[in-house]
């Protein structure tokens, strides 16, 4: 152990990185102490994770320091960043499953000398930071919160001075984030910084000495969130720019169901997925029902099975307007007024190597005479596509131009419009707004709410709680391919969410 | 160090670049293994490429050459824009010659008018059984179509050599292992009379023409499109892989097994043990260097059946072995293969070693 130097661990000033079209850091500043958990706050697209990526070494800043322990330093690449001491544990892991914890460990491992004793320096570290995790055990076999361990372990056994998590609890029931939490205040205290990313507040005010909070690239403020309320955090975190969503009118009591399941049960044809387990709901026209829950407890699944990408067996199993869809496929429910937007907009929503013009045409190719006679109009078809782009403000050169070279959120929105412009009379759309910048997530939503109020029945399914609050008039919660019975938005909170969400994950086997 | 970096958008001047840039390392490495052979490498590939097309019907025998290797590129651009690889196409190929050789042989007397149409339905229908075992196979048990295919080729090259040595021999044929000849009436119509230039020839671009305005103006060709490049789009959108497997394994062997009516028709008049000198093979090539275009089969066509006439030629002229013409082909396809890397990437020269401090 060297003696600790004077003066803070990590100083950043001045960071800027530019992206074509957009400015993803505009001169951030960020110091973190030592001994400290450090908050870095902000919502999605809020510049956090480029922030992190230049610490790493992954991602090179256009300008800006970085001082690290006393020093200057210009970090290449994330082999440079873990010899100076920093640690990074990202959202999605990168295990290999078929591999044991301790073999997948030794594969991150620099040279064959680090491995010798290895078995033993995993127990060893799992033992002391309460972080269980048997070296022999295949990681298929784990449930997230185990992999996430791996990961951390991963990172201790290097030693590190400062460890960044980003959003490490997204993926975690609320018991396994109290274990989490518990560990990384231990490692605080013995001398190991952590940066962390989340945009959850409760946590962060329970859990970090200092925050910085950043908004569309910038630093907008640094306080002690132990200080500030919850509503203050999200205030400054959000902005008032966002402007509330305007209340709907209770909607007709009598309004018929557009969109019923009923007992949809599907089993997973993927080996590590998640069976539907009797799932039954109703949608009435002009309502929008929230679907909430941790990734991967059935939302895929059941957007497979909704979409007709899978089929549910049954045909009374689902009804669109009162006619049975379970046995019809993708095509046949459009044509039952039904329309999609998958959670995936790379190769699922949208073909990337394809131009805006042919990806209009991928859903839309039943609407308005886009074909005729089997051969593609193309004025029509281009005509479509410049009405969404049109109406959905979405920034690109044309309808020429290739999916893959829009913006996430820009693409989403063109996909967002083109199933909108369909007038659905049942839209199903799951995480309307991953991965997309505040501004075009404020117009999705705003799309949303105005079909439903033009009489369409609405199923979001989103793991972003905020976002289900905000739109459903119902919530429900997927845990486990269960889904809770769907409840008025304005009689639960927060907490019940959490619970339901906790509750029945990771039990089914 | 030389490095690729991805370009974000792919490159129009590479997309016909690529097979010209193949093209020409071709010829440099054809020219080094002439070299190294001990033949002057100049002279060699000018006896390959140039001098068979200033012989006399140099031309003629190019198109006729060129015809087969045009419809079942033409098929096969389609198949595999579609991510379905169809290997086998020289079975398909043979079948068709089989079938539609078959009704000739069983109709010595039949009138030209009724039976020439016949034969090419039934050479196509040969072509399109054999394509759609292979589908039946994938859709059904997911069997690979790429092993599938290619096994069906040798299947039906043994039934090939198993009916021109037993029941189909021509008995007054001194025991050579072929039938007897075709009728007059079940030759392939003549385009130009005098010369091989048969019905084939026109058919060729017309299908190339047919099939590129199905690919690129047709909802059918849009699913064929989007199946090859998002398969999971595809199913998003509704577009049955199934139906697009069936499709695509149906006109490229049913377009082989035309191929191969036209070609026993066209040249030979009888079915030998030997009817295809690996057309299905070099249809592969011709499908990538046309940039899996229809459009671009024709010229890609009309370069492959070149270097059949110039192994031909290499083979009397300078006494090297008929295989030059497999190895030229080769070499040409690994280059356009790997040039392809250019389309999505620049090579840029970075310098190593100031990055890491």
């Amino acid at each position: 152990m060297t003696l600790p130097s004077p003066g803070p661990l990590l100083q950043m000033s001045g960071m800027t990185k530019r992206y074509p079209g957009c400015l993803a850091n505009d001169a951030v500043n960020l110091t973190v102490e030592r001994n400290q958990i450090h908050a870095l706050l902000g919502e999605n697209g809020a510049g956090k994770s480029t922030l992190v990526k230049m610490i790493y070494g992954v991602t090179k800043p256009d300008a800006g320091t970085i001082t690290w322990d006393g020093q200057v330093v210009n970090i290449a690449n994330p082999h440079q960043a873990q010899r100076l001491g920093i640690g990074m544990v990202f959202q999605h892991f990168s295990l290999f499953e078929t591999l044991t914890v301790s073999e997948n460990i030794a594969l991150g491992l620099a040279s064959a000398k680090e491995r010798v004793g290895l078995r033993e320096r995993i127990l060893r570290i799992s033992t002391e930071y309460g972080l269980p995790l048997e070296p022999d055990r295949v990681v298929h076999d784990l449930s997230v919160g185990e992999r996430q361990r791996i990961e951390i372990v991963r990172c201790l056994l290097q030693n590190p001075k400062l460890l960044i998590m980003d959003e490490p609890t997204s993926v975690l029931t609320p018991h396994e984030a109290q274990a989490l939490f518990a560990t990384l205040r231990r490692l605080a205290a013995e001398g190991c910084s952590i940066l962390y990313i989340s945009h959850k507040l409760e946590e962060v005010r329970a859990l970090c000495s200092v925050a910085t909070i950043m908004r569309q690239g910038r630093n907008v403020a640094s306080c002690r969130p132990a200080d500030k309320t919850v509503r203050e955090l999200a205030e400054i975190m959000i902005a008032a720019d966002l402007s509330a969503p305007t209340p709907r009118p209770a909607r007709a009591a009598e309004a018929r169901p557009r969109l019923v399941l009923d007992r949809l049960t599907v089993r997973s044809s993927h080996q590590f997925g998640t069976d539907l387990k009797d799932i039954s709901l109703s949608v009435a026209g002009g309502e929008i029902l929230g679907i909430a829950g941790i990734a991967g407890n059935g939302q895929s699944e059941l957007m497979d099975a909704l979409s007709g990408e899978v089929l549910a067996g049954r045909p009374e199993t689902i009804l669109l307007d009162g006619q049975p869809a379970g046995h019809l496929g993708p095509r046949e429910r459009r044509l039952a007024g039904a329309c999609f937007i998958p959670e995936e907009r790379n190769g699922h929503g949208a073909v990337t190597t394809m131009t805006l013009a042919e990806n209009a045409l991928l859903s839309g190719f039943g609407q308005g005479g886009l074909v005729r006679f089997g051969l593609i109009d193309v004025g029509r078809t281009i005509a479509f596509a410049e009405r969404i782009i049109r109406n959905f403000d979405v920034r690109t050169s044309g309808v020429q131009a290739e999916a893959r070279s829009l913006s996430g959120g820009n693409l989403q929105k063109f996909l967002v419009g083109r199933e909108v412009l369909q007038d659905p009379g049942v839209l199903i759309i799951n995480q309307p707004t991953w991965g997309v910048d505040a501004g075009a997530a404020l117009a999705i939503h705003e799309a949303i709410m105005v079909l439903a109020r033009q009489g369409a029945a609405v199923l979001v399914i989103s793991q972003d709680l905020d976002e289900v609050f905000v739109l459903a008039d119902q919530v429900a919660v997927i845990a486990g391919g269960r889904l809770s019975a769907p409840v008025p938005t304005r009689q639960v909170t927060i907490e019940d969410m959490g619970r339901l969400m906790g509750g029945t994950a990771h039990v089914e086997v | 160090m030389l490095k690729f970096e991805p370009r974000g958008a792919e490159s129009q001047f590479w997309r016909y670049g690529a097979p010209v840039l193949a093209l020409l390392l071709t010829g440099v490495t054809a020219g080094l293994i002439f070299a190294v052979m001990g033949r002057p490498p100049g002279r060699t590939v000018y006896t390959l490429l140039v001098a068979p097309l200033l012989q006399q019907d140099g031309l003629e025998a190019l198109v006729v050459k060129a015809a087969p290797l045009i419809l079942m590129g033409v098929g096969l651009s389609l198949a595999y824009r579609a991510n379905v690889w169809n290997i086998g196409t020289d079975g398909q190929f043979t079948l068709g010659a089989i079938c539609g050789g078959g009704v000739a042989l069983a109709l010595p007397d039949a009138p030209a008018w009724g039976l020439y149409p016949a034969m090419m339905l039934a050479g196509a229908l040969g072509g399109m059984a054999s394509g759609g075992l292979v589908a039946w196979l994938r859709v059904r048990f997911n069997a690979s179509e790429i092993l599938t295919s290619l096994m069906f080729a040798y299947i039906t090259q043994y039934l090939l050599v198993w009916l021109v040595t037993g029941p189909w021999r021509d008995p007054m044929g001194f025991g050579f292992p072929q039938t007897a000849l075709f009728s007059d009436a079940a030759q392939a119509p003549r385009l130009i009379a005098e010369t091989n230039v048969h019905l084939g020839i026109a058919l060729a671009p017309l299908t190339a023409v047919a099939l590129w305005v199905m690919l690129e103006k047709t909802l059918l060709g849009f699913q064929f499109r989007v199946l090859g490049q998002a398969a999971r789009a595809a199913r998003f959108a509704g577009f049955r892989e199934t139906r697009l497997i069936w499709v695509a394994m149906l006109i490229s062997g049913g377009l082989a097994g035309l191929a191969g009516l036209l070609e026993v028709t066209g040249t030979l008049g009888q079915l030998t043990t030997t009817l295809s000198p690996g057309y299905g093979f070099t249809a592969i090539i011709v499908a990538f260097l046309g940039r899996l275009s229809p459009l671009g089969v024709v010229p890609a066509g009309l370069l492959l059946a070149l270097t059949y006439l110039g192994g031909d030629a290499a083979q009397m002229n300078l006494g090297l072995p008929n295989a030059i013409t497999g190895i030229f082909q080769g070499i040409l396809l690994f280059y356009l293969l790997g040039c392809d890397i250019l389309l999505n990437n620049r090579l840029r020269w970075t310098r190593r070693g100031r990055m890491a401090a």
